[in-house]
């Protein structure tokens, strides 16, 4: 709006301009309301102050105005309950396929990696016009992802993976900031969306890591800490074949069906008794301690690598306390 | 119109016995409603000698002020002192307290020794607070989220959870103590139907107190175990669920705001109906409605954590179910409106706060629209648009509402009136003061500023620059009121016993009231409200200096 | 039920009345039936104070129930069941008192309270003997907590050890809370057993019997929660 004194945040998503509408709708609504309520207390209170002569009238109420006054009300509420929820479930829907990008928060960084294979820290380079999707842990407390421009938030937890998504419209730089109360440095736990033009975001990736991708690395980790000797790629291994069950119905030894997704992988690698898959025995180790955040994610991107599309696109499951 | 007459001054609760002994042991209600205005007063001022630091912080982008530790560690208190210390007990512990027994024809509460309890458990409580305030504090926000407060904090977490525990105990007897009153001791002829609404409120946030409080006392308890013992309740790392503490918390933490308000609702109803000379529009509709927030209000907890990692679909429920509870509060709001529709209306400083109370929580409720909106929720959450929500219905809202009710019943309590052009004046401070503070935050919010930020980007200053300036004006607001109070107990105009020409009981006995309250216990005939029956007081009061 | 008082009076009149009628009451009746509805509603709070822990325990059962019925399993049953006959024969003694008092039978008054309070002391007492046996189990949360007999036990299940600490936590959490309650309650019975023997209750006045009745009778039922809940899961023969 102005240049020194912003009063609108910069519309930057496909879902921002929907708030907007929204937050807009309701702005005229409740501005609409409060005229209407001081207007009449306004001309009450002059029409109706105490004057000489005159006693007040003694109105024991109306239940026609109750009940018109309870029920447009509600009506009105529903309306707008029904388009946030709409405007929500846009929200908490990522499209199928969608790029991922998995999220590590810690007090006070943002971590941030490509599949590809690119690390950034409190920076996130992504095109404009694509579909991402955000996979994000944190290492220690509670945290939240907040891109004002992109009008997301998600809370980023320990523990379980949490999602949100975006599609950029506009290049630009926007705040990311950290919305969860994490300690000390917590308003310092602040980054930067870098939206580009897509030629600039290859031309960007291409410069970028070394490391290998988030799949390859994962490889890796699985022969080192020697899950490739159950998990083999045939049925004769102590542990479940892993080719092709990402974003699929598992079936459990407690009688339970489960989606294998991102938490149930994670769940399986920190905590295996939690659920043991049909027909195997709950012998696997547990590696709880064993692997950091970063090298969970790898090995998650690369069980995802052993599925048909390497971007399932399905929801993560979310959370046990609902 | 009796003035500074030359009568031996009557018996009365303030003179019937005088030391430190008659105080720190009575068990009549009044006193310790005074008592409870003290301690409260003294909380309310450390509550906003943080919020200041905190607005004074605030005035430039970088952390120059205090240090970040130090920022975390004064919002926090400010918003556990404000909230545990202040506002919950606030009306209930002073008003309430005061006049329950006096508005439905009792000589005291069901169980005085009790109040008295409920007091000490207040000033231990308040006693461990200060001593966690100044060996070190504690940082957690007051919302106390794990594994942030169990695992990973060095404040002092148990020490400000231990406090805390003690004071949900108070409230819980003094909830305990109005329910059990209101049911068993109304004098004869007192029905229901035939009670203030200030009882009905008040009643409603009994309920409340009595079924939430203790759920936030184990959930305390379970936090202070976690961080004593090691265990792994709400730990991740150790198997445990930091929702779990969510959901815990916010089961009370939901119920609380409503405690707060309530109340607030209970003077509006009198004052407005005071100072329009009429039965509240409505009746029955406004008590129903009281007993509707009290009920409702337990279903919508986990619209605070729309964004923590819930389901879909638990935010959908929680979502309908949060515009349910709006309902009721826009029909007192509305009923508030119609009552003054052929009313008879003086513009005395109760009359200003009723007013200013009406406008700043009809905003701040709208807003509470919005936030219930789950994809505008999701943008705004955590931001200061929450923020200046809750301040607008706490605030605007019960604070306006408390200040009412002070004035409005302190020729009942003191025997004294308060000059009338100050109490004007320092009202008029008081909204305009909290405008500039609060309403910029909305725009900041939506902007994108984060709550709980010591720091934060240039483009965010000149709106929390107006909100500083706001909030030093507010803060003289508040100071005004304690100064003219104090002075009027020695030097304001001694009051008669129904100055306002109100109706309900308490006025019926003289100002102050004696220690059992009435001469002869009352016997009701009339219906609550009965304005024409009751002739306005002979002058405008408001030309008394 | 009186929910307005019968009698009016002066304040400054006196009509005579046993000396346990509270000044700001209007009469016997209606002090009675405010003690009454003031501890149900106590008691409620009570409900609201455990559920919270309830409410946890529930949730990790359906999470780690291997673990839970593992922990279950290493309690002393047999103690567990004998806790609860001694306090089930309590609550027998203190409905007995509230009718001793009622009908004016002091010595037997005297006699069922002081039986209450063995058995409630008898409950702490074996309750101590559990937890000190847990502690030697290495089954106390905390720095010192090893669930590697559950393992050792347990083969044919996978207990997660951190999972098992949770149930402990619970345990602990769970049975310290009551027994913190079961000492209250000894404490409110010491008094009433002192005022008994001193004759200051009878059939014009009995309330704190009866009201420290239902106190002691709410942390009884407590207990039978708690004990199922805690010492009966999974205890079928392991297959």
């Amino acid at each position: 709006m102005f240049d020194n004194l912003p009063l609108w945040p910069a519309r930057a998503s496909t879902g921002a301009g929907n708030v907007d509408a929204l937050y807009i709708f309701l702005l005229l609504l409740s501005g609409f309301m409060c005229l209407a309520i001081f207007v009449m207390i306004v001309v009450f209170a002059l029409r109706y102050r105490r004057q000489p002569g005159r006693a007040a009238e003694q109105i024991e109420g109306s239940t026609a105005l109750e009940i018109t006054w309870s029920v447009v009300p509600l009506g009105i509420f529903m309306v707008i309950f029904a388009w946030g929820a709409f405007i929500f479930f846009q929200e908490r829907t990522p499209p199928r396929d969608a790029s991922e990008v998995y999220v590590v928060a810690k007090q006070w960084m943002w971590k941030l990696e490509h599949v590809e294979g690119q690390r950034e820290i409190n920076e996130l380079h992504v095109p404009v016009g694509r579909d991402v999707k955000l996979i994000m842990t944190s290492q220690d407390v509670i945290h939240s992802f907040y891109v004002p421009a992109f009008r997301i938030k998600q809370d980023v937890l320990p523990g379980r993976y949490t999602t949100a998504w975006f599609r950029a419209t506009k290049p630009g730089v926007y705040h990311l900031f950290c919305a969860e109360y994490c300690g000390s440095q917590h308003s310092g736990m602040i980054g930067q969306v870098m939206v580009m033009e897509p030629a600039q975001y290859q031309a960007w990736l291409s410069g970028g890591s070394t490391s290998g991708s988030l799949a390859s690395n994962g490889q890796s980790i699985f022969q080192q800490l020697g899950c490739v000797t159950c998990h083999r790629s045939d049925t004769q291994g102590r542990g479940p074949n892993l080719a092709g069950i990402f974003g699929k119905p598992v079936q459990l030894e407690d009688g339970r069906t489960v989606v294998a997704d991102e938490n149930y992988i994670r769940e399986s690698i920190l905590s295996p008794s939690a659920k043991v898959v049909k027909g195997f025995k709950p012998i696997m180790p547990v590696f709880q301690g064993l692997v950091s955040e970063e090298q969970l994610t790898e090995l998650v991107a690369y069980v995802k690598s052993l599925s048909a599309a390497p971007s399932a696109g399905t929801k993560v499951q979310e959370s046990k306390v609902q | 119109m009796a003035t500074a007459v030359i009568t031996p001054e009557r018996e009365n609760y303030l003179n019937q016995e005088y030391g430190i002994k008659s105080w720190l042991l009575t068990v009549d209600h009044k006193r310790i409603a005074l008592l409870y205005l003290v301690s409260i007063t003294f909380f309310f001022f450390i509550g906003g000698f943080f919020a200041l630091l905190i607005r004074l912080e605030l005035l430039t982008p970088a952390g120059d002020l205090v240090q970040a530790d130090t920022y975390n560690k004064l919002f926090t208190m400010h918003g556990q002192v404000m909230i545990f210390f202040f506002l919950i007990p606030s009306i209930p512990a002073v008003l309430g307290n005061f006049l329950v027994p006096l508005m439905i024809g009792a000589k005291d509460l069901a169980f005085p020794r009790i109040n008295l309890l409920s007091w000490y458990l207040y000033i231990i409580a308040g006693v461990l607070m200060l001593h966690c305030i100044c060996t070190g504090g504690v940082d957690t926000g007051w919302t106390f989220y794990t594994p942030f407060s169990t695992a990973f904090s060095n404040t002092k977490v148990v020490e400000a959870g231990v406090a805390i525990f003690i004071a949900g105990f108070s409230s819980i007897l003094t909830g305990l103590n109005f329910v059990v009153t209101i049911h068993r001791m109304r004098a004869p002829g007192m029905t229901w139907s035939r009670l203030p609404l200030f009882i009905w409120a008040h009643y409603a946030t009994s309920i409340i107190q009595l079924l939430g409080t203790p759920v936030l006392a184990i959930t305390l308890l379970l936090v202070v175990f976690e961080r004593l013992f090691h265990l792994g309740i709400f730990d991740p790392t150790r198997g445990g669920d930091p929702l779990l503490f969510q959901h815990l918390f916010w089961f009370y933490s939901h119920p609380a705001v409503y405690i707060m308000i309530l109340p607030a609702m209970a003077v509006e109803s009198e004052v407005v109906a005071c100072f329009t000379r009429k039965r509240i529009f409505g009746y029955h509709f406004v008590a129903m409605s009281s007993i509707a927030i009290a009920v409702f209000g337990f279903l919508v907890w986990a619209h605070h954590m729309f964004v923590a990692g819930i389901s879909l679909y638990s935010a959908l429920i929680f979502s309908a179910l949060s515009y349910l509870v709006a309902v009721p509060s826009a029909i007192k709001v509305f009923n508030w409106t119609a009552t003054m529709y052929k009313g008879s209306i003086t513009f005395t400083t109760p009359m200003l706060y009723a007013f200013g109370f009406i406008g700043l929580f009809t905003m701040g409720g709208l807003t509470g629209l919005f936030l219930a909106a789950l994809g505008i929720d999701v943008h705004v959450t955590d931001t200061y648009f929450i923020i200046a929500h809750f301040h607008y219905i706490m605030v605007g809202g019960a604070v306006m509402g408390y200040l009412g009710g002070l004035h409005f019943w302190w020729p009942k309590i003191s025997g004294r009136m308060y000059p009338e052009w100050l109490g004007k004046f320092a009202a008029l401070i008081v909204f305009l003061g909290f405008n500039l503070t609060f309403f910029p935050q909305f725009i900041l919010g939506y902007m994108g500023m984060p709550r709980r930020y010591w720091q934060y980007p240039p483009e965010f200053q000149v709106l929390n620059v107006l909100s500083t300036a706001g909030s030093t004006i507010l803060a003289v607001g508040y100071v005004l009121p304690m100064v003219y109070f104090l002075w009027s107990m020695r030097y304001g105009k001694i009051a008669d016993d129904n100055p306002w020409g109100a109706a309900g009981l308490e006025w019926q006995t003289t100002s102050p009231p004696p220690t059992f309250n009435f001469d002869v216990p009352p016997v009701v005939t009339w219906e609550a409200y009965n304005y024409d029956q009751i002739p306005a007081p002979a002058e405008e009061v408001s030309v008394e200096r | 039920m009186s929910d307005s008082p019968a009698a009016l009076e002066r304040h400054d009149q006196h009509r005579p009345h046993g000396p346990e009628l509270l000044h700001h009451f209007s009469s016997a009746q209606q002090q009675r039936d405010a003690a009454s509805l003031g501890m149900w509603l106590f008691l409620g709070t009570e409900i609201m104070f455990f559920g919270g822990m309830f409410l946890a325990y529930l949730i990790y059962r359906l999470w780690y129930f291997n673990e839970f019925a593992a922990g279950s399993r290493s309690l002393d049953i047999t103690l567990g069941t004998v806790n609860t006959i001694v306090l089930i024969c309590s609550s027998l003694t203190v409905a007995l008192g509230v009718r001793a008092a009622q009908m004016g039978k002091r010595k037997l008054l005297v006699i069922l309270l002081l039986l209450t309070l063995i058995f409630g002391l008898a409950f702490l007492g074996i309750k101590g003997v559990e937890w000190y046996a847990k502690y030697k189990e290495h089954h106390i949360p905390g720095a010192s907590f090893d669930a590697g007999d559950l393992i050792r036990d347990y083969p044919q299940i996978h207990i997660d050890p951190a999972h098992a600490q949770i149930y402990f936590s619970l345990y602990f959490a769970m049975t310290g809370l009551h027994a913190l309650h079961m000492i209250i309650g000894v404490g409110l019975f010491t008094y009433l057993l002192y005022h008994s023997m001193k004759g200051r209750y009878g059939p014009e006045y009995y309330t704190p019997i009866e009201m420290g009745g239902l106190y002691w009778h709410f942390v009884d039922v407590v207990w039978i929660y708690l004990f199922p809940l805690l010492y009966l899961i999974d205890r079928k023969p392991l297959g």
